[in-house]
This record gives structure tokens, sequence and C-alpha cells, in this order.
């Protein structure tokens, strides 16, 4: 009979993930590059929203963009077209990335030179949550017609986010959506969240979520 | 909706813990996982029953789920009660100053290997 031993673990299944994550942003400080996790289910506008992005900061950072999908590049073409810096990621059927993904991400973007670098992580509200990618700050973008209750559906997704975008407010005539009970469910998971409702197809609201970015990627720098 | 991903992730980790330990198989993998973590029992051990066939280490090793209950602390009056049942507000005084003391967990417990 063979000799069977038991190993006592103890520890968290996303313990090493944490760690190498953890690793990640130091290395991020070092170069002075500030990586921004955007999150959101898919088609909340994550592309378009993107896309405003980069036009109001692109005169003044140089940003790079890790777009991140199960197959297909139409993303990365799309923002090829804004000037920034692009590279497609295929996660190979894998519903979120991690720190080792992203780092092997950014290598393949290559950080040099650059001050903002943006993963536009698969689109999921479930996993992406539970693996810290190594980002310096979460954002994620709850657009209209999902409903105001998300909040309540996916508290972890909401509880890790610095800042909820809340896109295609020029649709809220059409929905039930109560922004203010949005507010609230988004307060009660998390009180420190910052709020910014915008609509990416007209650019309104953008400014005071590029002003945000900035000051964030600024602060992030300075303090090496 | 992402435990394919988890068990592969798991296995990572302890094809890790194996090598360090010079063991030639794992035969028993024995997790915590909360009521609340958002990963669902019965799809792991689907996923890992696919999994292990294609990991030489893990081709005898069961999977045991041991299930950690979601419970909820109140700020408001101290007291504790069941998360799934209750939700974020406190049964007891309505206040919705409330976390979670337990229910969140993913862990692995101990392994067995030879």
């Amino acid at each position: 009979m063979r000799e069977v031993r038991v190993l006592e673990i103890k520890q968290s299944v996303f313990a090493d993930n944490d760690r190498q994550a953890q690793e990640l942003r130091q290395e991020l400080k070092e170069k002075g590059v500030f990586l921004l996790n955007l999150m959101s289910s898919p088609g909340a506008g994550k592309t378009t929203t993107l896309m405003r992005t980069i036009e109001g900061l692109r005169d003044t950072l140089k940003i790079g963009v890790m777009e991140a999908d199960i197959d297909s590049d139409v993303d990365a073409r799309t923002i090829s077209g804004s000037g920034a810096r692009v590279i497609q990621l295929h996660t190979g059927g894998m519903c979120h990335l991690d720190a080792e993904m992203t780092r092997q991400g950014l290598a393949g973007l290559e950080t040099e030179g650059l001050e903002l670098a943006i993963l536009e992580n698969v689109g999921n509200l479930v996993c992406p949550a539970e693996f810290d990618t190594g980002a310096v700050k979460n954002a994620m973008i709850l657009s209209v017609p999902e409903g105001h209750d998300k909040p309540l559906k996916y508290p972890l997704m909401f509880s890790i986010c610095d800042v909820v975008l809340i896109n295609k407010i020029d649709v809220l005539p059409y929905f039930d959506f109560d922004l203010d009970q949005c507010r609230e469910y988004i307060h009660m998971r998390n009180p420190k969240a910052k709020i910014i409702p915008i609509c990416a197809r007209t650019g309104e609201g953008v400014r005071e979520w590029t002003k945000w970015l900035e000051e964030e990627v600024k602060l992030w720098r300075e303090g090496r | 909706m992402h435990e394919l991903g988890v068990v592969f992730h798991i296995m990572d980790n302890l094809e890790k813990v194996a090598a360090e330990n010079k063991a030639n198989g794992i035969s028993k993998v024995v997790l915590e996982l909360g009521e609340v973590s958002t990963v669902i029992e019965s799809y792991l051990q689907n996923c890992w029953k696919w999994a292990i066939k294609k990991r030489e280490l893990f081709a005898e090793a069961e999977l045991v789920v041991e299930q950690l209950p979601a419970v909820t602390y109140c700020e408001g009056c101290g007291q504790t009660y069941p998360t799934v049942q209750y939700g974020k507000i406190c049964p007891y005084c309505k206040s919705p100053d409330t976390w979670l003391l337990q229910g969140n967990e993913f862990n692995i417990k101990e392994i067995e290997v030879y």
C-alpha cells in the first residue's frame, strides 16, 4: 500500500494571484505606469467609453490599451483608430484576466514611455471581480438598460470598484432606471465608490471622469 | 460561472505545492467554500471531473468541499444573523450598517498526497 501524507495548505484559492498582483503593482509604480482595470457587462459601452477617454486625455498622457476578449479583435481595431497604443489579448475561453495574464499583456503592449495603461477586461460582472489584476484603480461601467438593481445582484463587483460610471444616461427617459436609488444601492455596497453619470455616445459627463483619471495618474506618478 | 477557470487556478497552485513536497500524485483536495462565495459546488465538481483527466498529477484526485454558512454581523445591535435569509438589513434592529462575518471564503484547506 502506498504511503499517503496530508499537507495542510490553509490558504485562499486567490492568495497566489493576490501576491502576484501586488508585485506587479509595485513594478508599475517604479516604472511610473498607472494601470486602470475597466470592467462591465457585455454591451455596457466599455469600448465607446474608452474611445472618449482617450480623446480627452491623449494630449496630456501617453496611453496604451489592452483589449481582453474570449475571441476576435474588433475592439482592438476600433481603439487603434484613436491614436493610442493597443494590443488584443485572447483569454482562450477564460472569463477573466488574472495578474499573470495582465503581466504578459503589459509585456506585449510594451509599457516603455507609457503613463496610463488601460485594461479592458472581459465583459462579465462576476469573475473579474474575484481576481486582482495588479491595477492601481478599478472602474466599472453600469449602463442604464441593465437596470438600477445590479449593485444588489453583483455585490462583489461594486464593492471592489473605485469608480462606477453610469453610462447611456441619454436613454434614461425610456427606462425605469432610478438614478438616486442606484446611487444608494452602490453606496450600500461601497460607501467610497465615486459615481459619475455619463453618456459615452454624446460625451456628456465624460469630462468629470477624465479629470478624475488624470488626477489619479498624477498622484500615482508623483508618489514614486 | 467561472468554476473551470478557478479549478485550473487551484491545480496550478497545488502543482507547486506537490513539487515542493516531492509528491508523485494528489489523491484528495479539501476546499472550504463559503455560502456566498460566488462559486457553486455542483459546477465545481463537474469541472473538477473534467479537468483531472487533463492533469496527470490529479488523475485520481477526489474533491471534497466543506461548506461554510454565511453569517452577517450588525454594527447597530451587535448581533449576528444568517446572511442568505435576511440580506444586508439586520432582522433585529433594521440597521443597514452590517458586514459579512463569514461566508465568502474560498480556501484550500488541505490535500492528501502520495
